[in-house]
């Protein structure tokens, strides 16, 4: 009580004090009144001295920018997606636009002529539109050399257009984009656990789940990731095609959300079918939830389309393998957004 | 609301032997389950000093039956009994005292609804009832032995390790608990070392089941130790913003960063003006 009779006395000391600023700050009587020297006759805006200093200054600025995006055009066509450097492009397109923004700024400050004059509220403007058009011409008077600005500011605004298109060649065909869905999995690949050791399928039990690795390929490839559950053989109800995939109910799924790209991290799993939820695959980023059961379709979330799955295969050890490719591309997807299974 | 209990029908009646009770109990499942349902807990008038076999079976015949079946064979569709409960559970043979002292000793059982997500509660029945019933699920076939983990000899980095792997996409890394569609994850400070081992083993609901092929004993005193931890965490500038993770921190930092920006703004106009 006693803090919240502190609030309400705060508040209205704050806005006592408000409202007496407000009442100083009284408008001056109307009519024109130069701060500054009034302008020339047959100007609105007063002559400014003109500053070579503050133009070759814009010029070098712009030219910058253009250069930075100009960085950022040629990161994306030296580098290929894999080993794309977020990093360097993020630096191109923002030095790009930090220096575009310093070199309007030396603009605003330093070349355009500003005048203070306080002025009523005109009450009729008939020949406003031409005193306008006159006020820009006369405060670029302190401009000497335009068109070695004008072709500045070209230059830096062409590059960074282009350097905002750029990523359109990531669409193809220009661009081999085959490396995006190349995965290390092929048949007989066999399955790693996170030490390194191949997943022996008698081992693998149902009402728990596994983090799987391609064997031999690098743990950071996203494509290597993968998520393993047992499920009774009787419970499966795969998509046609399907139906050789999970060898005595071993199912193998992409790790990646087909959503945003996190990793699989939970397992819902039933103690007791009968009154508890089905078992599925959840996304800790956004929930999105994938029915094991059938092929990791989405149940619930964000999620567009189901995990692509990996069929699976004993092989002559008791090994975890691969019998092929994923069923789908691997990770964040926004193709078949609309393609929602049922 | 009137209430039907053993205890009231038998007081009257006092030459009724303790054996008299346990048959009418077994015999009128569904009209314990009705009492249970109204009235909570259902007890024999005269419970034995120390926990029995026997006690164990008059406790699960009146408060347990309804849903895990006679002699915790289980039910698998839901039946309305006599009293209107509709009851089903899963069997019970096999699941060792592990389970049983699990779900009691937490409050996870009794449920007072089948669908609902079983929690944290008051626990219900007295320890001695606990240990008899647990005697008694444990006798109903061979199952896991209550684990004994040994927190004092995990490493506690180990465990922070594993817990990452296998517990935190759920629970949280600080193990403040969280959710997975269609249920809650309980935070796990409070708990008792043999409750933590307890449910890495069993996987309740719909947790995932962690045998000791998947993690071994060893391993999971590390992880008893580390989820122990969570309790008094280390926390490094003193302010835990509940301990849960980047996103509240962030957020609070926005704020304070919006504060400290409009407090400079009102400074540099008073200063200006």
């Amino acid at each position: 009580m006693k803090v919240k009779r502190w609030l309400i006395a705060l508040g209205t000391l704050a806005y006592g004090r408000l409202r007496r600023k407000r009442i100083e700050r009284q408008p001056e009587p109307p009519g024109r009144e130069y701060v500054s020297e009034p302008p020339a006759p047959g100007h609105v805006v007063p002559q400014g001295e003109p500053s070579p200093f503050a133009e070759y200054l814009v010029a070098l600025l712009l030219l910058v920018a253009a250069i930075f995006a100009a960085g950022f055009i040629v990161t994306y066509a030296v580098y290929s997606p894999q080993e794309m450097p977020n990093q360097l492009l993020g630096v191109c397109i923002g030095g790009a636009l930090v220096f575009l923004a310093v070199a309007l700024a030396v603009v605003a400050h330093r070349l355009v002529v500003t005048e203070e004059l306080e002025d009523d509220y005109p009450e009729e403007h008939p020949q406003e539109q031409e005193q306008i058009a006159q006020l820009v011409r006369d405060s670029g008077s302190r401009i000497t050399r335009r068109k070695l600005l004008i072709g500045a500011a070209g230059t830096a605004g062409g590059a960074l257009a282009l350097a905002g298109l750029t990523p359109v060649l990531s669409l193809g065909p220009l661009w081999d984009t085959k490396a995006l869905e190349t995965t290390p999995w092929r048949r007989g690949r066999r399955l790693v656990d996170v030490d390194g050791r191949p997943m022996i399928a008698s081992e693998i039990e149902e009402e728990t789940f596994y983090a799987a690795f391609a064997q031999g390929a690098p743990t950071e490839e996203i494509a290597a990731l993968l998520v393993v559950v047992r499920l009774a053989p009787g419970q499966l109800r795969l998509p046609a095609g399907r139906e050789s995939w999970a060898p005595q109910g071993i199912l193998a799924y992409s790790r990646i959300c087909t959503h945003a790209g996190c990793a699989i991290e939970l397992y819902r799993k039933p103690k007791f079918v009968v009154t508890e939820p089905r078992p599925a695959l959840v996304c800790p980023c956004h929930y999105s939830t994938f029915d094991p059961a059938r092929g990791a379709a989405v149940l619930y979330g964000p999620a567009g389309r189901p995990l692509p799955q990996l069929p699976l295969m004993i092989d002559a050890e008791g090994h975890l393998a691969a019998a092929g490719d994923f069923s789908g591309r691997v990770g964040p997807g926004w193709w078949g957004v609309r393609a929602r299974p049922s | 609301m009137k209430r039907y209990s053993l205890h009231r029908l038998t007081r009257r009646g006092s030459a009724r032997s303790i054996a008299t009770i346990l048959a009418i109990a077994t015999l009128s499942a569904a009209a314990t389950a009705f009492a249970a349902s109204q009235n909570g807990i259902v007890r024999p008038v005269a419970e034995p000093a120390h926990a029995t076999v026997k006690l164990g079976e008059s406790l699960f015949n009146a408060n347990c039956a309804s849903c895990h079946g006679i002699g915790g064979r289980g039910v698998a569709v839901a039946r309305r009994g006599a009293g209107g409960v509709a009851g089903a559970g899963p069997a019970l043979i096999g699941v060792g005292a592990q389970a049983a002292d699990f779900y009691l000793r937490t409050g996870f059982m009794p449920l007072a609804n089948i669908h609902a997500e079983p929690s944290n509660q008051r626990v219900q029945f007295t320890s001695k009832e606990v240990t008899s019933l647990t005697a008694f699920v444990a006798a109903l076939g061979k199952g896991p032995q209550v684990p004994r983990p040994q927190p004092s000899s995990g490493n506690l980095a180990q465990g922070f390790k594993l817990f990452t792997e296998d517990c935190a996409g759920c629970h949280q890394s600080l193990a403040r608990g969280g959710y997975v569609t269609g249920a809650r994850v309980p935070p796990l400070q409070g708990i008792d070392a043999t409750e933590i081992a307890e449910a890495v083993r069993i996987g309740p609901y719909l947790m995932p089941r962690f045998s000791s092929r998947r993690i071994s004993d060893g391993q999971l005193d590390s992880i008893v130790r580390y989820v122990l931890t969570t309790n008094r965490p280390d926390n490094r500038g003193g302010w835990s913003i509940g301990n849960l993770g980047p996103i509240p921190e962030g957020l609070v930092a926005w704020l304070a960063a919006v504060v400290l920006g409009v407090a400079c703004l009102a400074l540099a106009r008073r200063l200006g003006a």
